[in-house]
């Protein structure tokens, strides 16, 4: 194996961790502030990927991968905002499970409203004329959209960083992280805390979903499969915690792009076995859980 | 082996209202098949294999308390075992039979011995992850599990070649399994267990080893999954990666949560719901998906306690209060 084939998987890995950065991190924030693993996540993530092929069809030239950035994102949080309001926020003084069995719900129910409005087919996104083609770096040829996405995850990083560390709202949705009765008792609107939680936690699905895009076939299976990998993302990183989402999806995706050097069929298997590895070692993940 | 418990739980069951129900009910699926068409036969059987892993499902959730996430994989190991062996293998037929719910029930045991350490949440997480190892090893593994393409035309014995014997063969284990948990559930092990459903804090306190109670929970209801996952392989002749995905462990949820957790029937009645009406309502259109959601959602505002449970509220409200009021 030579180095170039080395670096190149590195940095194709490390594009997709990005990816599974965004994705992750706010699966990560919703879990931290409302308790519940969003399994509607990944359709969300689904309709973002979705809605910026139809944007991409509908603007034509390299504008319309740009707006769709955008807009894409935009439409996923007003969806989320839509099932919170309507029905969600009815149920936060229920069990854990029945939250669950909920989104659970919600991402059935957007699965087959995705299947009538973009139809069975496989669809993609090509990228915008400025991210096309390839770079050298390392002795290895990146393709530029990749070397795109490993400058905007950082950017998310620290947007994340900024909103949860220096805004207001972000302050009180650590503080509801933590102990959601204090924030009520000192005079917060909970139910609406949790409501911009989700929304913008659902912003990111569709963020990532989004970004996506242009690398990767877009189909109705695609939520499905990602929600797993978001599932053990966040656990080995630490429920709710955002840099352990960083942490969990920088091993996931250079894991399962490193592993097809070595064993090109069984690289899906990787990323698992690393987990497991992770959670022998630490059961309650890397970083400390918020929980 | 028939000492005085037995004695006692046999003639409080002959003597229950359910027990004359249960026996006509069964009498009747008996005699079914030389009535009604094929297709009803068949999806009357499946209704039998699904309802086997909504009560092995249950064994856990409704009654332990735990957070079974992916119980759906040791359906598909059991599945999967079976036939593998009897594709590729030489051996007895039936030795592929027993081997599946073991097999399920080891996995089970490594699985549960690594998610019993967590709690609620977190071992719904980690059960999902590591559930989702081995769909990725089934899904990628061509040259041995087929992949996605799943196996096709499963040689089964002679003995179950008609549908018709196939049936019969499904609905006696069935009924063996429901005894067999009935009496685990009615046991001392099973209180035990329910106890700590309620109130772990407590249980640990006066000395039960929660852990291991839970894991033992987990191999014998990963055990039923196995034995419900041999029985689809009667029925179907096939396998495929479906079977270990996760949408399928949830579905499962589903059927508990419909039929209602806290009784022992329940789960049996959610999965000949769902799989009735996923039969019926797929002829008329391809979006069964989202008319399960839109069930889902309507059953959790306002049917929480499943149908089995609403109505049992309604028959004896008190019954409820005296087993579950000891422990606010």
């Amino acid at each position: 194996m030579d180095f170039s084939a080395f670096s190149s998987q590195f940095l194709v890995g490390l594009s997709r961790a990005m990816i599974l950065f965004v994705v992750c991190a706010g699966l990560s924030f919703v879990l931290g502030v409302l308790r519940v693993p969003n399994i509607a996540h990944g359709s969300l993530y689904m309709i973002g990927a979705f809605a910026t092929f139809s944007l991409t069809k509908l603007i034509p030239g390299s504008a319309g991968f740009w707006i769709a950035l955008i807009v894409a994102p935009l439409l996923v949080a007003l969806v989320s905002l839509i099932a919170e309001r309507a029905l969600f926020c009815h149920l936060y003084q229920r069990e854990h499970l029945m939250l669950l069995l909920f989104t659970f719900a919600i991402s059935l129910i957007l699965g087959d409203l995705v299947k009538i409005v973009w139809g069975a087919e496989y669809r993609s996104v090509s990228a915008p004329a400025l991210l096309k083609g390839s770079i050298s770096i390392l002795g290895a040829s990146l393709p530029r959209y990749n070397l795109f996405l490993l400058i905007i995850g950082p950017l998310v990083a620290m947007a994340l960083w900024l909103f949860t560390n220096k805004t207001k709202i972000g302050k009180i949705s650590r503080a509801a992280a933590v102990d959601r009765e204090m924030v009520g008792v000192l005079g917060i609107n909970v139910s609406w805390v949790f409501a911009s939680a989700f929304v913008i936690g659902c912003y990111l699905a569709g963020v990532g979903g989004a970004l996506v895009a242009p690398i990767a076939s877009i189909t109705l299976g695609m939520g499905h499969s990602l929600i797993i990998e978001a599932f053990l993302i966040v656990t080995i990183g630490g429920l709710g915690n955002m840099w352990g989402a960083l942490v969990g999806s920088l091993i996931f995706g250079l894991t399962q792009s490193l592993g097809v050097l070595f064993w090109p069929q069984f690289a899906i298997v990787f990323p698992y076995v690393a987990v497991v590895i992770v959670l022998l070692l630490r059961p309650k993940g890397l970083l400390k859980s918020v929980w | 082996m028939w000492g005085k418990e037995e004695r006692k739980l046999f003639t409080e069951v002959i003597r229950s209202k359910w027990f004359g129900f249960s026996v006509g009910l069964f009498l009747l699926l008996l005699i079914l098949p030389f009535f009604i068409p094929r297709f009803y036969v068949y999806i009357l059987a499946l209704i039998f294999v699904t309802s086997l892993l909504a009560m092995s499902l249950n064994l856990v959730v409704g009654h332990g308390g735990l957070f079974q996430f992916h119980h759906g994989v040791f359906y598909g190991v059991g599945a999967y075992t079976v036939a593998l062996m009897l594709k590729k293998t030489s051996l007895p037929m039936w030795t592929g039979f027993i081997a599946g719910p073991i097999l399920a029930a080891i996995i089970g045991f490594i699985i549960g011995w690594f998610c019993v350490r967590l709690t609620r949440l977190y071992f719904g997480m980690l059960q999902i992850s590591l559930g989702s190892l081995i769909w990725a090893i089934v899904f990628r593994w061509y040259s041995f599990t087929g992949g996605d393409d799943g196996i096709p035309g499963i040689p089964m014995p002679p003995l179950l070649s008609s549908l018709k014997s196939s049936y019969y063969f499904i609905l006696i284990i069935l009924i063996l399994c429901l005894i067999a948990m009935y009496m685990i559930l009615k046991s001392p092990f099973g209180n035990t267990l329910q106890a700590i459903r309620d109130n772990p804090q407590r249980c640990e306190a006066v000395g039960i080893n929660v852990k291991r109670y839970q894991l033992i929970a987990i191999v014998i209801a990963t055990f039923f999954a196995g034995v419900a996952g041999v029985l689809f392989v009667v029925l179907e002749r096939s396998v495929f990666t479906e079977l270990l995905f996760w949408v399928l462990s949830l579905e499962i949820f589903i059927m508990c949560l419909l039929g209602g957790w806290f009784t022992f029937a329940g789960p049996m009645l959610g999965a000949g719901i769902i799989v009735a009406l996923r039969t019926f309502v797929g002829i008329f259109t391809e979006y069964w998906t989202l008319i399960l959601g839109i069930m889902l959602i309507l059953l959790i505002f306002f049917l929480p306690e499943g149908v089995m449970g609403y109505f049992q509220g309604i028959f004896k409200p008190r019954t409820r209060e005296t087993t579950k009021g000891g422990n606010r």
